[in-house]
């Protein structure tokens, strides 16, 4: 296998164990804000506006961890400075 | 496949200075805001009780509340910054959803010039309330050990800010476009309302970080007269 082919290879291999790993990392995150947004509107439901909106910023604050991941892997495989011509 | 994720197309040169697409659109996004708002404005002067008008002060009423909850008091001059910076990026998500184009915040280049406004604008209005000795003081504190921490975690906050915008705008889009290219007509739509709803949401959400960073530059100088 040349060179380019092992790199290649690595690139695209770790690509998407990025995009697995990170997105585990997310999903895991994601979920305890919804089960703490549920916990937090069944014993205050007067308070619901506030509680999601709160929650949608925090959902979306972790779920950037996943986006960076995301940007990672594009970057591996779209724009990968050590594999010429992509 | 090789989507133009990084990088786009020069659509002509202008000199020595490239217009591409992003450029264009940002321009479309901001004459747009102005012409939009400038009625608005014009509607709140002359006609108070109308329906542009209240689209005015509730656009206003909106932002002020966001600003005040996150600083703690009345600061005029960052409801004007955070304002236009939420405008401007709804804006764009908005004009993503137009069939052939592109979100202007989809593009590195232009989330990074964004969050690059927030960056210099926490020392300028850091200095302004407190002085720069006073400002350039808080990067000792609590002790001149973490000197190193408080520039990387300036420095980090920024990149965060430019890539999650970036991000989040650009796979909505990559997102749709590898489900039509998979199975085509119908199937797209939901993903499209999660792009919008998604567009409209990083927008909020942009303006909440920036105003927390730069309330925090300002809190720095509480209990100095300033305006």
């Amino acid at each position: 296998m040349s060179e380019h082919a092992i790199l290649a290879l690595g690139s695209i291999v770790m690509a998407g164990l990025t995009m697995a790993i990170g997105a585990v990392g997310a999903a895991f995150g994601e979920s305890r804000i919804g089960a703490a947004g549920m916990d937090a509107l069944a014993r205050q439901p007067d308070e619901s506006g506030s509680i999601t909106r709160t929650q949608f910023v925090a959902l979306a604050m972790v779920e950037s961890t996943a986006i960076f991941c995301l940007v990672i892997a594009l970057v591996l495989l779209f724009a990968n400075p050590f594999v010429t011509g992509g | 496949m090789r989507p133009e994720i990084f990088d786009e197309p020069v659509l002509l040169w202008l000199g020595p200075v490239p217009i591409t697409p992003t450029m264009l659109t940002s321009l479309a996004t901001t004459a747009t805001l102005l012409v939009v708002f400038g009625v608005v404005a014009r509607a709140v002067v002359h006609h108070p009780a109308g329906r542009l008008a209240a689209v005015g002060r509730l656009t206003h009423g909106f932002i002020r509340g966001l600003v005040t909850e996150v600083v703690g008091r009345p600061a005029p001059g960052l409801e004007i910054f955070a304002g236009s910076l939420f405008l401007f990026i709804a804006g764009a998500a908005l004009l993503g959803q137009l069939p052939g184009l592109a979100a202007p915040t989809a593009n590195l280049g232009a989330a990074s010039a964004l969050a690059v406004l927030v960056f210099l604008a926490v020392p300028v209005v850091g200095i302004r309330s407190r002085g720069p000795l006073g400002y350039l003081r808080h990067y000792l504190r609590p002790n001149p050990l973490l000197f190193p921490l408080h520039v990387i975690s300036e420095v980090s906050r920024t990149l965060a800010l430019a890539l999650r915008l970036f991000g989040n705008m650009m796979s909505g889009h990559l997102v749709v476009g590898l489900i039509v290219a998979l199975v085509g007509l119908i199937v797209p739509i939901p993903l499209m309302l999660l792009d919008l709803l998604i567009g409209l949401l990083q927008a909020y959400i942009f303006t909440i970080l920036s105003s927390v960073y730069i309330g925090a530059a300002i809190q720095v100088g509480q209990g100095v007269e300033n305006e």
